[in-house]
C-alpha cells in the first residue's frame, strides 16, 4: 500500500475563494493510502515546497497528491520538490482544482464537493503509480537555420559565437532576404544594405557557419537533440568552387526576358544571373526555364566566355543528409497578392505599385537607379498617394484579419524620403490609424507630418480610376466629412504581408504548429515567444508573426540563446510517460504503427521460447525517445497489449471509478 | 426621448441583422459611395449614429432616401458591416411609423418625370400614403 501525502493549495484566493480548502484536506484524510493531509496558501512557493519536502521525510511518503492549479503550471515544480527529498518525481499527481474547479464555478458548496472528488481521483490514480525513470538521449552539437534573411543570419551568428556549428539553408541563390531589398530602414533611416552586408559577410566567413544557398529542406525526421534532415541542393549549373564571381556570363547572356525577382518584377534580368551585386555567395545561377541552351539546345555563350570553365549544364540537384540537435525556423514573409482588391487598379495601371516595389524604385541600386520615376512613362511624379491597410485588418475574407505591423512606419518613411528628395512633390497618406509603438517611432511619424509636410488624411480610398494618364484617387476624408478625389501621378499600396509559401509544408515536415494565417505558433504567446511547442524547433522573425527589423533581431538572438542552452547539454532527459507494448499480448496487427503521428513504433520479429518450442512472432517496439505519450496507439490496440506508462488503462479506470463513486 | 431613440436604433439593428460595433471607422464605405455628394449624412455616419442610438436626425434626413442600394459599400467594407442594410432598415422604420403620410396626391405632379414608369407611381402611392 502507498503512503500518500495530500497537499491542498489555497492559491491565495484563486482557489480558496470558491473552494473550502480546509474541508477538502479534511475529507481526503481517510482515503485509502493517505497518511497525511495538509493545506497551505501558496504551495508552489519556497515555504510550501519545503513543507512538502519535510512531510516526505517525516512520514516516509511514497507518493504525493498536490491539489492546486493546472499541471501545465507547476507539475514540474512539484516533481522537482519531490525529487529533492528523495522521492521518485513520477510518484507525483496533480488534482487541478483551479482551472477545472474554482475558476469555472461560482457556488462554494458545489465547488468544494467537486474539488474533493478531483482529489479522490488523483489519489486513486497515484495508488497505482509506479516509479518511472526518465530516459536519456544524446545531443548533436549542430544547429540548422532554415532561412537566410536577417533573422536566420542573426540566429546563426549568435549560435556560432557560442562555438557551435550552424548550417543556414536558403532557398534563393543568395542570403540577405527581404532586408537586402530595402532602401532605408526606420526609424534611423540607416541604409539597409550598409547594415546587412557586414552581417552577411560575417556569416559567410565564419568557420562555424555553412551556407546552403539555392537549397531547400526535403525531409525531417528524428526528435529534439537528434534531427536528421535531407537538404536538396538545387542545381545552379555552376561549379561554385571554380566560379570567381567575375560576372562575364551575365553580360554575355542573350536571354533578357525574365522578370527580376529581386526588383519585384519592375525590370528584367538575364537567364544566368546574380540576384544583386552584393549577393553571397557571389556566384550566379542559371534559370533553366529562361535559358536558351536548356530550352533549345542552342547558345551556351556563358560557357564559352567563362574564364574559369565553371559553367556545367549537366549539373544535377544533390540531396544531402545532415544531423542536427536544434532547428531554427526563419522563413520570413511576402506581400499578399492583390487579386481581391481590384478597386485600386493595381493590375490595370503600372503607376499603382506596392510598397516593396516602391522600395526598389527608391533604392539607388534599383530599376531606376534611385530616381523616383513613374513606371508607365519614366516621368517624375508630382503627386503621390499612399494607401494604408491594403489587405490588412480585413475580416471580409478578401485580405488578412491581422495588422501587418510594419506598414504605418514604412509609409511614413517613404513619405518623408520623397518629400526630402523632391520638395516639389505632394504626398498624401490615407490612413485608418497610425500605429507607431516602437522606440522613437511616434516622433519619426510626427516629423513626417510637421517637418516634411506629408498630408495625412483619415479615411480610405474607395476606388482608383485612370484618366488621361493620371490616377483619379477617390476616397473619404472623415475629419472633414467629405469625399475627395486626388489627381495623382503615382499610388503606393501598403500591402499586407503573409508568411512565405514554404511555411505550411515546412510546418508539416517539422510537425510544428501553424495558425490559421500560416504563422508558426509559439509555445506561449507571452512567456515563450521563440519556441515552437515541438521540442527542439525554435522560431525567429516574421515567420512567427509580423514584426520590424529591431524586433526580428531581438527574436533571432533569443532563439539562438535557446538553441545554445539546448546544445550545451551533453544529454537530454526524455519524458518517461511513453507507450510500451506487452509482447506476450501483442498480435502484430500494425494498428499502432499506422496510427502513431510521430513514427515512433516499428515492428520486429522476436523469438519466443515456450514449452520447449521456439516460435518467431512479429511484435511492436516503441522508440521511447521519439514517443510523445499521446496514447493513440494505446486506444487503437485491440488486444490491450499497448499501454501508456504513467497513464495506464487500469489507472484511468480507477479515476473513473473514483469520480462515479 | 433618448430611451425611445435607443429603442428605434435597436429595432434597426434587429431588422437589419447588422452589428454596427464591427465598424472600425476606416471610411472606405464613404470613400466608395457614388451618392456621397448628394447626401448630408454619409454612410460612415449612418453606422456610427445607429451604434450610438442617436438616430433622430437620421430618420428625418433625406440622405437615407438618396442611397442607391448599389451595395458598393458592402463590397468594399473590410469588416462586413453592410451599411446599406442599416439604411434599408432605417427606411422601413420611418415608413412603419403609424399615421405618417409620406406621399400626398397633390405632391405627385411636381415629382413627375417622363422616365418614371406608371407602376412606380402607383406602388409608391400604395406603400407611402396612408
Amino acid at each position: 500500500m502507498q503512503k500518500i501525502g495530500v497537499f491542498v493549495c489555497w492559491c491565495g484566493s484563486n482557489i480558496a475563494a470558491t473552494v473550502d480548502v480546509k474541508a477538502v484536506a479534511e475529507a481526503v484524510k481517510h482515503e485509502p493510502g493517505v497518511v497525511y493531509s495538509f493545506d497551505y496558501q501558496y504551495m508552489c512557493s519556497e515555504g510550501g515546497q519545503s513543507k512538502i519536502r519535510q512531510a516526505i521525510l517525516d512520514y516516509g511518503l511514497t507518493g504525493i497528491v498536490v491539489c492546486s492549479c493546472s499541471p501545465r503550471m507547476h507539475e514540474q515544480t512539484f516533481r522537482k520538490a519531490a525529487a529533492s527529498a528523495g522521492l521518485n518525481p513520477y510518484m507525483v499527481e496533480i488534482a487541478n482544482i483551479r482551472e477545472h474547479c474554482s475558476w469555472i464555478h461560482k457556488n462554494k458548496d458545489e465547488a468544494t464537493e467537486k474539488a474533493i472528488i478531483l482529489a479522490r481521483t488523483a489519489i486513486a490514480k497515484l495508488n497505482l503509480n509506479k516509479p518511472l525513470v526518465a530516459g536519456e538521449s544524446s545531443v548533436t552539437k549542430r544547429a540548422l537555420v532554415i532561412g537566410g534573411g536577417i533573422a536566420g543570419i542573426q540566429s546563426a551568428l549568435d549560435i556560432a559565437e557560442a562555438g557551435y556549428e550552424v548550417d543556414i539553408v536558403e532557398k534563393s541563390p543568395t542570403i540577405g532576404g527581404r532586408m537586402a531589398q530595402l532602401d532605408k530602414t526606420f526609424p534611423t533611416l540607416d541604409c539597409a544594405a550598409c547594415i546587412l552586408t557586414p552581417k552577411m559577410v560575417d556569416a559567410a566567413s565564419s568557420d562555424k557557419i555553412n551556407l546552403y544557398t539555392y537549397s531547400e529542406i526535403e525531409a525531417v525526421s528524428g526528435f529534439v537533440g537528434n534531427f536528421s534532415v535531407k537538404i536538396r541542393k538545387k542545381a545552379r549549373s555552376i561549379k561554385t568552387e571554380l566560379c570567381s564571381g567575375c560576372g562575364v556570363c551575365t553580360e554575355k547572356c542573350p536571354s533578357k526576358k525574365a522578370k527580376s525577382e529581386f526588383n519585384m518584377g519592375l525590370c528584367n534580368r538575364t537567364a544566368i544571373y546574380i540576384p544583386f551585386a552584393q549577393a553571397i555567395p557571389n556566384v550566379p545561377v542559371i534559370d533553366r526555364e529562361q535559358c536558351i541552351k536548356f530550352k533549345t539546345g542552342k547558345c551556351g555563350l556563358c560557357q564559352k566566355s567563362c574564364p574559369a570553365g565553371a559553367i556545367d549544364f549537366t549539373q544535377q540537384d544533390e540531396v544531402v543528409e545532415r544531423q542536427y540537435g536544434a532547428i531554427v525556423v526563419a522563413t520570413g514573409f511576402k506581400p499578399i497578392s492583390l487579386e481581391n482588391f481590384d478597386e485600386f487598379s493595381y493590375s490595370l495601371s503600372p503607376d499603382v505599385v506596392t510598397s516593396l516595389e516602391f522600395e526598389r524604385i527608391m533604392n539607388a541600386a534599383g530599376p531606376t537607379k534611385g530616381q523616383l520615376l513613374r513606371p508607365s512613362d519614366n516621368t517624375h511624379p508630382h503627386t503621390i498617394v499612399f494607401v494604408q491597410c491594403v489587405g490588412s485588418r480585413d475580416t471580409s475574407g478578401c485580405g488578412k484579419p491581422y495588422c501587418s505591423k510594419i506598414c504605418c512606419m514604412y509609409t511614413a518613411k517613404h513619405a518623408m524620403l520623397v518629400r526630402e528628395k523632391y520638395p516639389d512633390t505632394e504626398v498624401h497618406v490615407f490612413y485608418i490609424d497610425v500605429r507607431t509603438p516602437g522606440k522613437n517611432f511616434d516622433e519619426f511619424y510626427r516629423r513626417a507630418v510637421e517637418e516634411y509636410g506629408v498630408n495625412y488624411i483619415k479615411g480610405m480610398v474607395g476606388k482608383i480610376a485612370e484618366k488621361n494618364g493620371k490616377l483619379m484617387v477617390q476616397g473619404s476624408d472623415l475629419l472633414a466629412n467629405e469625399q475627395i478625389v486626388i489627381e495623382a501621378d503615382m499610388v503606393v499600396l501598403a500591402t499586407a504581408i503573409e508568411p512565405d509559401e514554404t511555411a505550411k509544408s515546412l510546418a508539416t515536415m517539422l510537425t510544428a504548429s501553424i495558425d490559421t494565417n500560416n504563422f508558426f505558433t509559439e509555445a506561449h504567446p507571452k512567456l515563450r515567444p521563440v519556441e515552437s511547442p515541438t521540442a527542439g524547433v525554435y522560431l525567429s522573425g516574421v515567420c512567427q508573426g509580423p514584426k520590424d527589423i529591431p524586433e526580428t533581431v531581438a527574436q533571432a538572438t533569443a532563439a539562438a540563446a535557446k538553441v545554445i542552452g539546448l546544445l550545451s547539454k551533453d544529454k537530454l532527459l526524455s519524458n518517461p510517460c511513453v507507450a510500451g507494448s506487452d509482447e506476450m499480448l501483442c498480435n502484430g496487427c500494425s494498428g499502432c504503427e499506422k496510427v502513431c503521428p510521430y513514427g515512433a513504433i516499428s515492428y520486429i520479429d522476436k523469438e519466443f521460447k515456450a514449452a520447449g518450442k521456439v516460435e518467431v512472432r512479429r511484435v511492436a517496439k516503441v522508440n521511447e525517445a521519439i514517443c510523445q505519450g499521446c496514447g493513440a496507439c494505446t486506444v487503437t490496440c485491440p488486444s490491450g497489449a499497448m499501454d501508456l506508462k504513467g497513464f495506464t488503462n487500469r489507472q484511468i479506470m480507477a479515476e473513473v471509478d473514483a469520480i462515479c463513486r | 426621448m433618448q430611451a425611445a431613440e435607443r429603442e428605434i436604433a435597436e429595432n434597426i439593428i434587429r431588422i437589419s441583422g447588422v452589428n454596427p460595433r464591427k465598424c472600425m471607422k476606416c471610411g472606405k464605405c464613404s470613400g466608395t459611395c457614388p451618392a456621397f455628394n448628394d447626401m448630408d449624412i454619409h454612410p460612415h455616419q449612418f453606422v456610427s449614429m445607429v451604434e450610438k442610438g442617436k438616430i433622430k436626425e437620421l430618420m428625418k434626413s433625406k440622405s437615407i432616401w438618396t442611397c442607391l442600394s448599389c451595395f458598393a459599400c458592402v463590397e468594399r467594407c473590410p469588416r462586413n458591416v453592410e451599411p446599406v442594410k442599416l439604411i434599408e432598415a432605417a427606411r422601413l422604420s420611418v415608413i412603419r411609423r403609424q399615421g405618417e403620410n409620406h406621399l400626398k396626391a397633390d405632391e405627385i405632379p411636381a415629382l413627375l418625370d417622363e422616365n418614371i414608369p406608371q407602376q412606380a407611381i402607383v406602388s409608391a402611392f400604395r406603400k407611402y400614403s396612408k
